[in-house]
């Protein structure tokens, strides 16, 4: 059933992590991505390493959750990983046709699959730790400076928060729909992907149908409650930058500066 | 032979995940060919669940439903036919409408079922002409219609394809009252002259009792009780411990009878009521 699916995928929680700033978690996360594709060598690849480990072990959510994030991209994790074996210099391991396993490629392969594994298992520590309406808020937050160049920051901000507050609405919606239509014998498990695509129009059109009742509904609410943008507005739960964000900030500021140091320390590998 | 039986359905709704969840427990029932049985329950008793296992919608964990005594999950790529044949009209059905023409969206079902043209034209304005379409309308866009005109067409559109057992979902939601007596009695037209079976699953008792043949109430994902209007409701006690009350007027019987006025409290609909108020009145 669709209603099944999880999206925005935020797991409550009481953990450190759960409880730091939307705004330090998506700073961080933003550094944490440059950082591991600074590494240069084995030791810093090591650090950020455990340093990720670490970090997903502080959220307390089960590492299999984590594991199930890189499932979705397994299959560009060893696309690119295969495709870097045969791209390198080196001592030749292996070679036939213009085809040739390097120890360079190897090590490329080695570094493209730990980055992509560690950015995505990263990546989802912020989406599992942080809900959504927080996180949009901090990126509302963070994006403030751009009002000097006429950014509609706010309306950005508030256009993320209802897009993923009605797609759980919008999915019942296609179920309810689906079984309608499938009552009156639409059939939409069998036939060719012609067939199948003629099958959605009478679940498509009924749901922008929905969808834009609703959203009208929504403005009118909206407006009959006097909202008029963001100017002035207050917030329910006013995002705090508390010493837990300092204490964060200090060891991502330690840990990225000792990955420069062994970058500095030790032989490039890559 | 009994059109639909039900036997020990058991559903449950994610099973394995923390989201488990029993919606329906061990429930069993039979239904007479052209019998009018209305269902009754709290919000959150399995109505809705219930009726869309009776057209194949959802699989029942446990137990069987069979349709003129053969297992509609007998065959599991067939069970399109017994959606053609158990019709099934949801709650606000109105936002199904899809097709450019009020005609062409009543042809859907009949369209799947893979009839003639000739049948399915046939089978459309029939439809039509039982859910009050007028001719004209059959051309126009459904979106141009207005909200009972929307679920007039939409309820014609399962009615089209002719089904033995015809289901409805809370047809009468959202109506104004003219609205919801001119459906009511459009349906009761509809099963005396086609004399299929219908469901109707409601949590208005008034409409429950003016028209039904048996009541099936339900509470909590349990039957508990399945017998005419009348039995139902002399059992005002027990409904009530299910959340649920009989209709307006037979309760002022009700308690007219508790202040000595010797009236029949088995009335169930207001003109019946009225009749009886008046006779005793003209008795003193």
């Amino acid at each position: 059933m669709v209603r099944e699916i999880t999206l925005g995928q935020y797991m409550p929680g009481k953990s450190l992590i759960h409880k730091l700033d939307a705004r330090t978690k998506i700073v961080l996360l933003i550094a944490y991505i440059v950082f591991i594709f600074l590494c240069k060598n084995f030791i810093s690849l090591l650090i950020m390493s455990l340093f990720s480990l670490l970090v997903i072990f502080m959220t307390k959510i089960s590492f299999m959750k984590y594991l199930k994030s890189l499932r979705m991209i397994l299959f560009v994790i060893i696309l690119t990983g295969v495709l870097n074996v045969f791209y390198g210099s080196g001592d030749v391991l292996w070679q036939w046709w213009e085809l040739k396993i390097t120890t360079g490629g190897l090590i490329n392969a080695a570094f493209v699959i730990v980055r992509i594994s560690m950015l995505m298992m990263v990546s989802s520590v912020l989406t599992y730790t942080t809900s959504p309406t927080d996180l949009t808020d901090g990126l509302e937050r963070l994006m403030k400076p751009l009002t000097v160049f006429h950014v509609k920051v706010h309306e950005i901000a508030m256009m993320m928060t209802i897009a993923l507050r009605f797609i759980p609405v919008l999915l019942e919606e296609t179920d309810k729909i689906m079984n309608a239509q499938k009552a009156r014998g639409a059939d939409m498990e069998s036939g060719n992907i012609i067939q199948r695509v003629k099958a959605l129009v009478p679940v498509l059109i009924p749901l922008f149908v929905s969808a834009f009742r609703r959203a009208g509904d929504l403005a009118t609410a909206m407006e009959c409650r006097c909202y008029n943008g963001g100017k002035n507005r207050t917030r329910m739960k006013v995002l705090h930058f508390s010493l837990k964000d300092l204490g964060a900030l200090i060891s991502c500021i330690v840990i990225f500066s000792s990955v420069i140091v062994s970058n500095m320390l030790f032989a490039a590998v890559i | 032979m009994s059109v639909i039986k039900a036997e020990n359905i058991k559903l449950v709704y994610g099973a394995g995940t923390s989201f488990e969840k029993t919606a329906l427990d061990d429930v069993s029932f039979e239904i007479e060919k052209g019998e009018f049985v209305g269902i009754i329950g709290h919000t959150g008793s399995g109505k809705s669940t219930l009726v869309q296992l009776l057209n194949g919608l959802l699989k029942p964990t446990e137990g069987k439903i069979y349709l003129n005594g053969k297992d509609i999950w007998e065959n599991p790529k067939k069970i399109r036919n017994v959606r053609f044949k158990v019709g099934m009209v949801f709650q606000y059905p109105e936002y199904q409408l899809f097709e450019e023409t009020v005609y062409k969206d009543i042809a859907f079902g009949p369209k799947n079922m893979g009839l003639e043209d000739d049948e399915i034209d046939e089978k459309v304005r029939q439809a039509a002409v039982f859910t009050g379409i007028r001719e004209d309308q059959l051309d126009c866009s459904p979106f141009e219609l207005s909200g009972g005109e929307k679920r007039r067409a939409a309820i014609a559109g399962v009615i089209a394809m002719d089904p033995e057992v015809l289901i409805l979902d809370e047809p009468t939601a959202g109506l104004d009252p003219l609205g919801r007596e001119a459906l009511l009695s459009k349906i009761a037209d509809y099963h005396k002259v086609r004399k299929n079976t219908v469901i109707l699953v409601s949590h208005s008792m008034e409409d429950i009792a003016r028209i039904s043949d048996r009541i099936l109430v339900m509470s909590k994902g349990k039957r508990i009780m399945l017998d005419t209007a009348q039995n139902v409701f002399s059992k005002g006690d027990e409904l009530e411990k299910t959340g649920l009350r009989v209709p307006q007027i037979t309760r002022i019987m009700m308690l007219l009878k508790e202040k000595g006025v010797n009236v029949d409290t088995s009335v169930l609909t207001v003109e019946k009521g009225f009749h009886e108020i008046m006779n005793i009145l003209s008795q003193k």
